[in-house]
């Protein structure tokens, strides 16, 4: 064993840190989002599309990314959809009540790398939002070192859209191009129906300025891209973020594996180049 | 130090000093083939063991282990568990997996719950002195190892070549006693008993080189073969848990009786189960026998390969000899993707 081996190894990367529920607001009949904070004050320090491990004691862990932006230093907020045992169990947290954070972990939207002083489009679908919202707000509070930003949002039904109050708030901005879709419409809705992908050809894209920073199922990433090809968007100005089971979320227990590359550690958000050859990625 | 003669009789009487001392754990017999287990007396080691049931991976990763403990309401530590004990009688193969566990256990983010172990154990390597029938170690390049070992012993006709590497190792050697440098002869009948495992370690013939196999399978994915061996796969993923280079693990929490404190386990994992690529909702990201079936293949011959720079296979023939179907021997998947190149 190397001495660098031996040294590196006091950290326990599999500690949960304790953390407390501080709030919780019901976002759909399946999501809600929950604010947390680290027990010992500190801020967690991620990046746009990082995500953290959960503990629910008990329960088990699971990977859920970060919403807020990392500019927000009063604790971080994820939005957490009712999938399953861990996932369910969270639901059932209340305020006050602990949980445990690893984390961040992975890559993150290069918000502050090549996005920079490019034009931005956000393309969400369904709870992908969740993650993009990280990048979203950070952004927006950022704006002058961006050029255009556009947000493109595409959801099953109505019932589904997430964070209604700042939908609204971006369509109203006059330095956000804000379109949504969605795929059935309900008795109440007045705005477009149809896949996201048919936003694409309208949103005013300049392909050769343009970072795309995309989040949803692979299905998505499948139609999202053959439209982004269709208006010239290289495949280097394109990041989306994978989702795999995780159960380590440092490269060790193999469960995340996109053929070669670890979706705990290589992403979750991948450049699209880098994924375009690998079989197993979308 | 210099590498040391032991007569039969004195290296009995070292064993036995060792298990005094020390928790030694060796190859024994169970029924009709070998695993490794604590020894209680000299007897019961079998150095002519051809190979073990499953790999001493066991004593470094555990099938099941703690990783931490919690209490419902919040409070977290870390387990590390490992006890000081010895390895006896380590066949090269399976020094030089430990070797790729070390590696992947260290690279990136360090693994403190395998370190812990790890720091603990003591190798005591021994020359393979009868092949398996499986086995092409030698066509991996394990038939013999340079390094990895604390102490490596060599059955040279009626005496043992003993050397040791390490302080660790030459403690082990001071419970030997005052022991006479290896003579010429002795050291030549080494060396040539090293030349001969590349041969007697060669049961099973790999048609390529090693450093070949990660180009080979770059040019195999769509090869007619991952779906005709993968037919017969039942999913049991008896090839992976008896690999001494499958690291993969599943983790879960488990409460006790009290319902307040509880445990978080790491257990075995391995690709070929249907679950392990499943995510909630029921999504399954590899949900063809042949996808599992080929990752198998892929993660060890290629991508721990473009990673860790090792390719996970010791060729200890284990999981040939596991596989009810008989279709897990990476030789003959191999050597079947290399006909139609
Ligand atoms: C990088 C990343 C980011 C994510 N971000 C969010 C988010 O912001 N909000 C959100 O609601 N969900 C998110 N998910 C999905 C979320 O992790 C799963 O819904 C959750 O793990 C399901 O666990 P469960 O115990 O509730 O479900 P169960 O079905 O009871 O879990 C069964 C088993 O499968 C594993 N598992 C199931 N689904 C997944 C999955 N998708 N990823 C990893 N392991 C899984 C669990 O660990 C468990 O062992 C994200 C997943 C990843 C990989
Ligand atoms: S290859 Fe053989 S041992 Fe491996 S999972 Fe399939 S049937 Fe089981
Ligand atoms: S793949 Fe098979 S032959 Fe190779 S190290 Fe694992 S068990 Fe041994
Ligand atoms: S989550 Fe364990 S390797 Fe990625």
């Amino acid at each position: 064993m190397t001495a660098e081996a031996l040294i590196c190894s006091d950290r326990d990367l599999y500690l949960p840190q304790p953390a407390t529920v501080v709030s919780k607001t019901v976002l759909t009949a399946t999501e809600t989002l929950f604010e947390i904070r680290l027990d010992s004050g500190e801020e967690l320090k991620h990046m746009p599309g990082q995500f953290v491990e959960v503990t629910v004691p008990g329960v088990g862990e699971a990977p859920i990314s970060v919403s807020s932006s990392p500019d927000r230093k009063d604790g971080f907020e994820l939005v957490v959809r009712r999938a399953g045992r861990v996932t369910s169990a969270m639901h059932d947290r209340r305020c006050g009540e602990k949980l445990g954070i690893r984390g961040p972990f992975g890559t993150h939207y290069p918000v502050d790398g090549v996005m920079r002083g490019r034009d931005i489009v956000f393309i969400a679908g369904g709870i992908g939002l969740a993650p993009l919202r990280s990048a979203i707000h950070w952004v927006l509070n950022h704006r002058q070192d961006y050029g255009k930003v556009t947000v493109l949002y595409g959801t099953k039904s109505p019932a589904e859209r997430l964070f209604l109050d700042e939908l609204s708030d971006w369509s109203c901005r006059p330095d956000v191009t804000f379109m949504e879709t969605v795929d059935r419409a309900d008795a109440n809705w007045k705005g477009n129906v149809g896949v996201i992908t048919k936003l694409i050809p309208t949103a005013g894209i300049d392909a050769a300025r343009t970072v795309v920073a995309a989040c949803g199922p692979p299905i998505m990433y499948k139609f999202v891209i053959v439209s982004l090809y269709a208006i010239d968007v290289m495949d280097e100005s394109i990041y989306v973020s994978l989702e795999r089971r995780m159960k380590c979320g440092i490269g060790k227990c193999g469960h995340c594996q996109i053929n070669g590359l670890y979706a705990c550690t290589d992403g979750p958000v991948f450049n699209h180049a880098d994924i375009l050859r690998v079989q197993e990625a979308i | 130090m210099s590498p040391k003669k032991l007569s039969l009789p004195t290296m009995n009487d070292w064993v036995a000093a060792l298990i005094r001392e020390h928790r030694v754990f060796g190859p024994q017999a169970k029924g009709d083939r070998f695993a490794y287990d604590l020894l209680g007396c000299a007897a019961d080691l079998r150095l002519d063991h051809d190979v073990t049931i499953l790999p001493p991976r066991k004593y470094l990763m555990p099938p099941t282990e703690v990783l931490i403990t919690f209490t419902r309401s919040g409070k977290f530590e870390s387990v590390m568990e490992g006890e000081p004990l010895v390895l006896f009688g380590v066949h090269p193969y399976d020094v030089a997996a430990i070797a790729q566990m070390d590696r992947y256990f260290t690279q990136d983010h360090a693994d403190s719950h395998y370190l812990a172990r790890r720091k603990k154990v003591t190798i005591v390597a021994c020359d393979v002195q009868s092949a398996s029938e499986n086995v092409f170690a030698a066509c991996m390049g394990t038939a013999t190892v340079p390094d990895g070992f604390d102490v490596l012993l060599t059955l040279v006709g009626e005496t043992y070549v003993v050397e040791s590497r390490t302080a660790a190792g030459d403690a082990l050697l001071a419970l030997a006693g005052v022991l006479e440098d290896a003579d010429a002869v002795s050291l030549g009948r080494r060396e040539q008993l090293w030349m001969d495992a590349q041969k007697l370690l060669r049961r099973q013939n790999l048609r390529c080189r090693v450093e070949d196999l990660p180009g080979l399978l770059d040019r195999s994915y769509e090869h007619p073969a991952w779906r005709q061996k993968s037919e017969l796969c039942f999913s049991c993923g008896s090839c992976v848990m008896v690999c001494p280079s499958c690291f993969c693990f599943d983790v879960q929490d488990e409460v006790g009786w009290d319902l307040v404190s509880g445990e978080r386990r790491r257990q075995w994992d391995g690709c070929l189960l249907t679950q392990f690529a499943c995510v909630a909702g029921g999504h399954n990201f590899r949900r063809l026998r042949e996808e599992r079936y080929r990752h198998r293949f892929y993660r060890k011959g290629k991508y721990l390969h473009d990673r860790c720079g090792f390719v996970a296979c010791v060729g200890c023939g284990r999981c040939a000899a596991a596989c009810t179907s008989g279709i897990a021997s990476p030789v003959a998947l191999y050597n079947s993707l290399l006909e139609d190149q």
